[in-house]
């Protein structure tokens, strides 16, 4: 019988050594992803009752701050709430005690806890004075920027980015459907639940930043990428190659042509096809101007298939198909923003950024600076190129190009009096009975003579109408309103 | 010693909770001292020669156990202390009133009947109630309300000791043939074959499956050590994978258990919330915790009971959670010593299911809380809470020291008598 209990004991010693093993897999191993689940409220709570910083915006309104909870009896003696509401819901993010934090609040947590190694550092001589050493942030956004950009979208979904191309800053995101944080963000547990069940099951993903974490079909807007890939490449100019005036293109292996909308015939060089958007000519462009190499280096080149390096949680990739070696279907498609192309609204204010920036993409960021109680700068964002998908002189063709387009083509409608613009539309075909489409326009504008210092990009979701002009119609005076807010801001032109 | 360690933590906890030394520390302190004192002289008194291990080792768990039920509800760690100080009472009072273990074995039958009329307490129309876990266990007599499965527990386990002890020899050596199976008679083994099928179904009946599991081992183990006959291991794991499988097939509950446990992520708020939360808790943790009273995370449910090793293991880390799981194998070497040493069958038997019990249970439900196992309620041992568990947890104790202080007592009387030949 001893024998039995013997080996009754090893067994046991073995179940337990299996515990301890488990208990180390969770607290050391997976501790990491565990701590950084979005569900997990753990640091949160810690944080909830430490003070926390305000969320300024460059033109100095508040969109995120630490109240007194009115509820004396609460374990919770701080609240966070958000003043604007849905105007900032998908930058900022929420905070809350359930379903922990997202947006700005996440990003920048370690710098509003006053957590950093800085501020942790500034504080130890602090020692002995009883003083709280969090950190207010400021970001680049402006409320009337934001106002200008919900007032003009409306409850069309949408989204619209504006960014300064020289730096990077962000000046608007706005999308909608929007939310408001001080729902989830509540203390009241079944205000939380309740509305974060609203929210997920709503039509749209309101919670979901559409700027930066949703991609669509770019349509032609993609056309200034594909101009982009051909003129860094020296395989097109503005006078060379001479595309044939045709109403569709036929790419090799098949005998389903591209067409022109409404079967109008295009053609001849860059500005010419640039101006009218013509797809039988970018198609050929891609296809065979530039192809398959070059197409995917390019589009990568520009931020396709990479991970934006913003300064918030999980953005999303835009995409460029990268087995086209063999498809010259679709890789004409490709080249007019069509199949499997997607990018998100932030990629492609980014690419107006770079034709407007001398070829450079800057790295996008909401960060101004971090001020700690006292107003001293804690620490402030240097901004840092990204990209460089062309020369300065691709990018200054390319410029001209497309202030031609504002002038003279299908983006007139962004045009505006006295400073220089320039833009292109999208339309990007989702179905056509009855006709719908993604409404695209994408654009820069700035003083005449000088870089310009504002790129916008606009996506209206679902309109009824396919032709070149519905972007033109109803995207273009989206951009043109935010890109005079912008400048307005900015001294004017 | 392990009162000072005890003691050190409880103001530590109420310090990490709000920063401030409890004002009732000087009664606490006195009456821990006391308590845990007069266990520790009945013991010296009442069973001298008893292992000096275990003891202490319990002091350890149930006073953390208590320290962490403090850090999360202060009615409860009212309620605790109250539950201590009659487990304690019914710790010494069961050395008191055993003198030797085998005087229980003359009772095999009654504890037999009451083990199973306990169990089926609580379908009884108006007594049973379920305490919202979802498993009907509880009974509420006037003011008192227990889980007489705790009792029944103990109660069973003593049946079968006495049981197998008298007919181990028969049960091992008779012969059943079917086909190429050579099983045991079945008239030797019936009467512990037809106590454990009713307990298995009235536990399965009252949805307790951490129980079912736990006293499912328990027999097995029993019986094989009794008849050290491995073929019994081998036919009931095979039952339990059938039983399992089938369970997994039929049962709503049972499979709901089983997928939380596969994936908890798919249904993160719904049933999977309480193991991702307790996990969130223990990854918080980390390696040294988040220090005494300072975890005390109420968004896990039953986290001072079911989950209270999630919260030991948020708050005092690695390192704390290695403790426990240390204390336990040091339980369950002592107790397994005790088992070893003694020469009575009956005593071994016993000192063998006891120390099953103890370790298979908080293994059972750490193992739940990890994630290893599917998650089954059932208490651990000594540190949750809950009056029932601990006081029968305490009753075991002090069979398990009357045992081992009857084998040295026997030992030393050889000694003796040797010197004097």
């Amino acid at each position: 019988m001893n024998r039995n209990i013997m080996k009754l004991g090893v067994v046991l010693v073995v179940l337990y050594v299996a515990l301890f093993a488990k208990l180390n897999w969770i607290q050391v191993v997976d501790k990491n992803s565990l701590d950084s689940n979005p569900l997990n409220t753990a640091e949160v709570r810690r944080d909830f009752n430490r003070p926390r910083g305000t969320i300024l915006t460059a033109d100095g309104a508040v969109i995120a701050q630490s109240v007194a909870n009115p509820d004396t009896s609460s374990e919770f003696k701080r609240m966070r709430v958000y003043p604007e509401g849905e105007l900032f819901g998908q930058t900022t993010g929420y905070f809350s005690f359930r379903y922990g934090s997202s947006g700005l609040e996440r990003q920048y947590n370690d710098e509003l806890s006053g957590s950093t190694f800085d501020q942790q550092i500034e504080d130890f001589g602090d020692l002995f004075v009883a003083r709280e050493n969090i950190g207010n942030v400021s970001i680049s956004l402006r409320k009337d920027i934001q106002e200008t950009a919900r007032t003009q979208l409306g409850n069309r979904e949408g989204s619209v980015v504006a960014l300064d191309p020289r730096t990077g800053a962000i000046l608007g995101s706005w999308s909608w459907p929007s939310y408001d944080p001080n729902t989830v963000s509540s203390l009241d547990r079944t205000i939380a639940e309740t509305s974060w069940k609203m929210l997920n099951a709503a039509p749209g993903v309101p919670m979901r930043a559409h700027f930066y974490q949703d991609r669509y079909f770019p349509g032609s807007t993609f056309k200034i990428v594909t101009s982009g890939i051909g003129l860094q490449t020296g395989k097109v100019t503005n006078t060379e190659p001479v595309y044939p005036f045709t109403n569709g293109y036929t790419p090799e292996g098949t005998n389903k042509p591209i067409m022109n909308f409404g079967g109008e015939t295009c053609g001849g060089t860059l500005p010419e096809i640039l101006r009218v958007s013509c797809n039988s000519s970018f198609a050929q462009m891609g296809a065979e101007t530039i192809g398959a190499v070059d197409m995917v280096a390019g589009a990568g080149s520009f931020g396709f298939n990479a991970t934006v390096p913003i300064d918030m949680p999980d953005p999303v990739k835009s995409v460029f198909p990268t087995n086209v070696g063999n498809n010259q279907a679709k890789l004409a498609m490709s080249s007019i923003g069509q199949n499997d192309v997607q990018a998100t609204p932030l990629e492609m204010a980014m690419v107006a950024g770079a034709v407007a920036n001398g070829g450079v993409i800057m790295k996008p960021h909401f960060l101004f600076e971090v001020r700690n109680v006292r107003g001293d700068v804690v620490s402030s964002y240097a901004p840092s190129k990204w990209l460089t998908p062309m020369s300065s002189s691709a990018a200054a063709t390319l410029f001209d190009d497309m202030v031609g387009v504002a002038k003279g083509g299908t983006a007139t409608g962004i045009a505006i009096q006295g400073c220089t613009v320039g833009g292109k539309t999208g339309t990007a075909q989702l179905g056509t009975d009855p006709p719908k489409s993604h409404t695209w326009i994408m654009g820069f504008a700035g003083p005449p003579g000088k870089p310009p210092t504002v790129a916008v990009a606009v996506v209206v979701l679902n309109q009824s109408g396919g032709s070149e002009a519905t972007g033109g119609r109803i995207a273009a005076p989206i951009a043109k309103a935010v890109l005079q807010i912008a400048l307005a801001a900015q001294g004017g032109c | 010693m392990t009162v000072v360690i005890v003691c050190a933590a409880y103001v530590l906890a109420s310090l990490g909770s709000d920063s401030r030394i409890p004002a009732n520390i000087i009664p606490f302190l006195v009456a821990v001292i006391a308590l845990f004192m007069g266990a520790h002289f009945a013991v010296r008194k009442l069973a001298p020669g008893a292992d000096p291990i275990l003891l202490p080792t319990v002091t350890l768990l149930n006073g953390l156990g208590y320290v962490v039920i403090a850090g999360l509800n202060e009615k409860l760690a009212a309620a605790q202390a109250t539950w201590t100080a009659i487990g304690i009472l019914g710790f010494v009072l069961t050395l008191w009133w055993v003198k030797r273990p085998r005087d229980l074995e003359r009772y095999r039958y009654t504890f037999a009947l009451v083990g199973i009329g306990l169990l089926l307490l609580p379908l009884i129309p108006g007594l049973g109630y379920d305490a919202g876990s979802g498993s009907k266990i509880w009974v509420k007599l006037g003011p008192i309300n227990f889980q007489p499965g705790e009792i029944a527990k103990v109660a069973l386990a003593i049946f079968f000791a006495a049981y197998l002890a008298d007919q181990r020899e028969l049960i091992a050596t008779s012969q059943w043939k079917i086909g190429p199976l050579r099983l045991p008679h079945p008239k030797y083994l019936g009467p512990v074959l037809i106590a454990w099928g009713i307990t298995l179904l009235v536990m399965f009946y009252q949805k307790d499956l951490g129980s079912s599991l736990l006293f499912f081992g328990l027999f097995l183990v029993m019986i094989w050590v009794a008849t050290q006959r491995t073929s019994f291991l081998v036919i009931g794991g095979g039952l339990f994978a059938a039983g399992t499988v089938f369970a997994w097939r039929t049962l709503d509950h049972v499979k709901v258990r089983v997928d939380i446990w596969l994936d908890p992520w798919k249904t993160p708020s719904g049933d999977g919330y309480q193991i991702i939360q307790g996990m969130f808790a223990m990854a918080f943790g980390g390696l040294t915790g988040t220090g005494l009273g300072r975890g005390g995370d109420t968004r896990i449910p039953a986290a001072e009971n079911d989950f209270i090793f999630a919260v030991i293991a948020e708050e005092l880390g690695l390192a704390g959670g290695s403790l426990i799981i240390v204390a336990y194998l040091l339980v369950i070497g002592s107790g397994l010593r005790i088992a070893a040493d003694t020469d009575q069958i009956f005593d071994k038997l016993l000192a063998t299911g006891f120390t099953l019990l103890l370790g298979l249970q908080a293994f059972i439900i750490v193992a739940g809380v990890l994630r290893l196992l599917p998650l089954t309620g059932v208490a651990l041992p000594f540190i949750s809470y809950g009056g029932s568990s601990l006081v029968m947890n305490y009753v075991i104790l002090a069979l398990l020291l009357r045992i081992s202080d009857q084998t040295s007592k026997r030992a030393m009387n050889r000694a003796a008598a040797e010197v004097a030949a």
